[in-house]
């Protein structure tokens, strides 16, 4: 007898679901850095994204007050969270809708793939949600013998070509046009063979390839970007009408969200929907947003189902600083800005959330389990340059919160590691002046290794990192320190 | 425990623990008024141009009387359209082609078979270029009618025009569904770059009506 | 004004040209220069590698020795740094706090409100933008991140810069982007951190400078330890030193300029 026919999914053997890679950011880093048509399509993208955020972000006179804001109505949003869910439970059912509660990943996919099950399709179709990538729903419903198709353009073109996707909005970032072309005349059953690399005819190819699925699917399959407490409306906010096609066709929505999303009121949109596009694709506004509450008579899917996803949230609620991940509208701006991320893309975090937030968002999430977890290396995975705070349209202070996590990196050593023991001879070396003095005398040493020629070209690992593309000059000859008793005592 | 109570107990427990020692104040000194009157030749001009910036093609008309001129131009060669029930029937004065009304409601294939749709809109967004459709109003319809079809003609009148997405927000009751449109459909996921035409309607024309 | 130098541990061992231009700099401007012998480092490595325990003693050190320095008369203090007085300004009394010292976290907050980068005290505290410097070089300026985006030290060092007589003054293409530092980064992830930097180094070879400058010994560090690796031509000074420069320094490059080619000298 099968896991499937157990009922039992196959994919979860880890509850959290994609959370969690497999290697250490730097050893995938290793990879990708390697791959210079992944870094040419990496810097293309994020360098057009970056410059489109920056002209109408330019427009709004008070985009600041917009992000403080946003910054505050999260905030209150994290200070109330059960309270506003249990009202949006209230006003979900009141309207027909019925909602589901999921303490991980396993638990969230069992619900869907019952309620699946429950409606008899073999078929759905699905919006580009983080949540459920989040939770691998997609495995799951396969293995229930469930035909998942994604139908964002970018989202369908990671599924085609069996990969991973690498950003929040795009997930296939790391491929260009002539890469697309390739995957669709692979992958697509009935292309047209003379497809070219046209942006434009690519798109056209995905439509043809949805347009049945999509008038004829009876189970949809959403996120959620925005779910507002106080009427229990849910919103999803998407550009190219496959969100609609999913929303409003078929007979049964089933929408997972994490616990995060909710707001408190329906005013609180007239916020995130200025920050959110502007921060996102660049854009005054995307081409389509959908609202709707619970069940319409006569209008959309006529049965609605909302599950609740925790997977970890509450661990990040409880850290006053750390719950600040929670904020995240996922926009990627701090992904198109961070200069780490525009070198190694996405798939180097292992986690679905990559970036600067997810390096903060997915230890939280897991929890960093010992010094060999490989989400431990996430948090320093970026040079602290602060660019991520600059562009986030809510504030989160993505740098303090990176230190936040190294620390708790730190904390999760076990045993001692080199690191440690350097760490601690330098703080009492720093504390004790008598000892710091002695500390640059050993730095004479410098001057030996570095010879005649004044630069040190080769160290011992880990310094090798450093000695293996930059030289290092020769300590000087006489400290800062001794040149002022020289000349000011 | 049931997972509804675990999680609740969780996150009660995960709040108080996090919770600052300061109490939160939600600020809200951004701008809830636009810098453009509501329904004003000004806030016409913007809306013009940011539709036109995202391929939604705009034609402005002077008043009411005018609309029909316009739908009927826009429409064209479309052999046969959709229209919610309460779609005035003046907009479509002088339309040779089949109008179809959506009640009883038209099956997807029926309306995946019709060449256009015509609807008016609940409110405009001028520094957005955006048109919210409300499905509870009669003249907007349910969401599939103007979802399916390939051509959307959306008629948008001045006293529905506002500046800023807050004097939208403030304007719109969330209880229905409602569907915010700006420009058709269109997707940046090939090398972050716009390209319109995905699986909403690729044609989008807005008969503006009012000064201008 | 009497003035307290923090010379930094980096800009102490590795740097001293960074200091002592400092000190050159404000003497010359008619201030009086402290140095506070018992300094030895703000923490900054200790805190953005996580060890924030760790970091704790140190902080408490720095914040206590300046202390002193401003009980004794001392108006301002001033770092040549940009990360550590971003460091001493955002992150000393968060340590702190996380520790439970409140009354530690208020004295670092009362260091941290007199203590200043170079700029930053030349331009807002002493009002001068013109130094009276003399530099005949092709200059371009990176601004390091933290003087840039926790510090918000904006154009005040371009300020400076455009009134030093001689130094043409050249623009860095994308010089807001990280040049790959970050501390321990540079190290635990040398692969990407040596990734940021080549793309840093093509673009400060675009500008045809001969010399490329920031406020930050750290970043300097780095780039200049890449170009030094390929031999580019172009060397790092820091911002202190430029300005400290007149024309009764030679314009033949000081053997402290090029700290990685002494060797060809």
């Amino acid at each position: 007898m099968t896991a499937v026919e157990l009922g039992m999914p196959t994919v979860a053997s880890d509850p959290h679901g994609h959370l969690r890679g497999t290697e250490s950011f730097p050893r995938a880093a290793h990879r990708a850095l390697a791959d210079t048509q992944l870094r040419r399509n990496l810097g293309h993208a994020t360098r057009t994204i970056r410059a489109k955020r920056a002209a109408v972000v330019g427009e709004v006179d008070d985009w600041e007050e917009l992000r403080r804001a946003g910054e505050s109505l999260k905030a209150d949003t994290m200070a109330r969270l059960p309270e506003l869910l249990v009202q949006l439970e209230e006003q979900v059912t009141g309207r027909g809708g019925t909602v589901h509660w999921a303490r991980d990943a396993e638990e969230a996919n069992r619900i869907v793939v019952d309620l699946v099950r429950g409606t008899g399709a073999d078929e759905v179709v699905k919006v580009k949600s983080m949540a459920t990538q989040e939770t691998g729903l997609n495995e799951a419903l396969e293995a229930a013998g469930v035909a998942a198709f994604e139908t964002d353009l970018a989202e369908l073109i990671v599924q085609l070509s069996h990969d991973r996707p690498s950003h929040f909005l795009v997930p296939a970032i790391h491929r260009n046009r002539a890469e697309i072309r390739e995957i669709f005349l692979r992958e697509m059953p009935g292309v047209d063979p003379s497809l070219t690399d046209e942006p434009r005819r690519l798109a056209m190819a995905a439509r043809a390839h949805l347009r049945r699925k999509f008038l004829t699917a009876r189970v949809g399959i959403s996120g959620v970007n925005f779910a507002v407490a106080e009427t229990g409306t849910l919103s999803v906010v998407e550009s190219e009408g496959n969100g609609r096609m999913c929303l409003t066709l078929p007979d049964t929505l089933i929408t997972v969200m994490g616990v995060e999303k909710v707001v408190p009121t329906w005013r609180d949109l007239e916020v995130f929907l200025q920050l959110l596009p502007r921060s996102s694709t660049g854009e005054r506004m995307n081409p389509y947003t959908s609202t709707w509450t619970g069940v319409t008579p006569g209008d959309g899917p006529q049965t609605f189902h909302l599950v609740l996803l925790d997977n970890g949230r509450s661990n990040v609620l409880a850290s006053p600083d750390g719950r600040q991940a929670l904020h995240c509208i996922r926009c990627s701006a701090c992904l198109n800005v961070c200069p780490v991320y525009e070198r190694t893309g996405g798939h180097a975090y292992g986690s679905i959330y990559p970036g600067p937030i997810g390096a903060v968002l997915s230890p939280q999430l897991t929890g960093i389990s010992g010094p060999d977890d490989v989400n431990a290396s996430l948090p320093y995975a970026s040079s602290l340059c602060g660019a991520c705070f600059d562009a986030c349209p809510v504030r989160i202070d993505i740098p303090h919160l990176l230190v936040q996590q190294r620390a708790a990196a730190v904390a999760a050593h076990t045993r001692p590691t080199g690191q440690d023991l350097t760490m601690q001879a330098a703080a009492i070396a720093m504390t004790t002046p008598g000892r710091f003095k002695l500390a640059e005398k050993a730095l004479g040493l410098g001057r030996v290794l570095a010879g005649r020629k004044g630069r040190i070209t080769g160290l011992p690992w880990p310094m090798s990192g450093w000695t293996n593309a930059r030289d290092l000059p020769a300590p000087p000859a006489e400290t800062f320190r001794q040149w002022w008793e020289r000349t000011h005592s | 425990m049931n997972a509804r109570e675990e999680v609740l107990a969780r996150l009660r427990t995960a709040r108080d623990a996090g919770n600052p020692a300061t109490p939160v104040v939600v600020t809200r000194d951004f701008a809830t008024t636009g810098r453009l009157d509501p329904g004003s030749a000004a806030v016409l001009e913007r809306l013009d141009e940011t539709l036109t910036d995202y391929k939604a093609t705009v034609h402005r008309v002077a008043s009411e009387a005018e609309i029909a001129g316009a739908v009927v131009g826009v429409l064209g060669e479309a052999r046969s359209i959709v229209v919610p029930a309460g779609l005035p029937g003046d907009w479509l004065r002088g339309y040779a082609g089949q109008v179809r009304t959506d009640g009883p409601p038209l099956a997807v294939d029926e309306l995946d078979a019709v060449d256009a749709v015509v609807t008016g809109a609940a409110v405009a967004i001028a520094d957005t270029g955006t048109f919210v459709l409300a499905s509870a109003a009669s003249d907007q319809g349910r969401r599939a009618i103007t979802l399916v079809p390939d051509h959307h003609v959306c008629v948008i009148r001045a006293a529905d025009v506002v500046c800023s997405v807050p004097e939208a927000i403030a304007r719109l009751d969330p209880s229905s569904p409602l569907t915010f449109v700006s420009g058709p459909s269109a997707t940046s996921d090939i090398e972050l770059d716009r390209v319109e035409g995905v699986h909403g309607p690729r044609r989008l024309d807005v008969v503006l009506v009012g000064p201008g | 004004m009497r003035i307290a130098v923090v010379a930094t541990c980096l800009g102490d061992a590795m740097f001293p040209q960074a200091p002592i231009a400092t000190v050159q700099l404000l003497e010359r401007l008619g201030h009086q220069v402290v140095f506070p012998a018992d300094q030895t480092c703000c923490g900054q490595m200790h805190v953005n590698t996580g060890y924030l325990d760790a970091a704790l003693p140190v902080v408490r050190h720095h914040v206590e020795v300046f202390g002193r320095a401003l009980d004794d008369g001392v108006d301002a203090i001033v770092a040549p740094s940009g990360s550590c007085v971003g460091c001493v300004r955002h992150q000393h009394a968060m340590v702190a706090r996380r520790a439970g010292d409140e009354g530690l976290a208020r004295a670092a907050e009362e260091g941290a409100a007199r203590t200043y980068e170079l700029s930053e005290l030349l331009v807002d505290v002493l009002g001068v933008t013109d130094v009276g410097a003399y530099y005949p070089h092709r200059v371009t300026y990176h601004p390091t991140c933290h003087s840039l985006r926790m510090l918000r030290v904006a154009d005040k060092p371009l300020q400076l810069l455009r009134n030093v007589r001689g130094l043409q003054l050249v623009e860095l293409p994308e010089a807001e982007v990280c040049c790959g530092f970050g501390g321990t980064f540079a190290v635990k992830n040398a692969e990407t951190s040596t990734a940021m930097l080549a793309d840093k180094m093509a673009n400060v070879l675009s500008s045809r400078a001969e010399v490329c400058t920031a406020g930050d010994s750290s970043c300097l560090m780095h780039i200049g330890g890449g170009l030094s690796r390929l031999r580019s031509g172009v060397r790092t000074v820091h911002l202190a030193e430029i300005l400290a420069s007149t024309d009764r320094d030679s314009a033949v490059p000081a053997s402290t300029d090029i700290v990685f080619e002494e060797a060809s000298r």
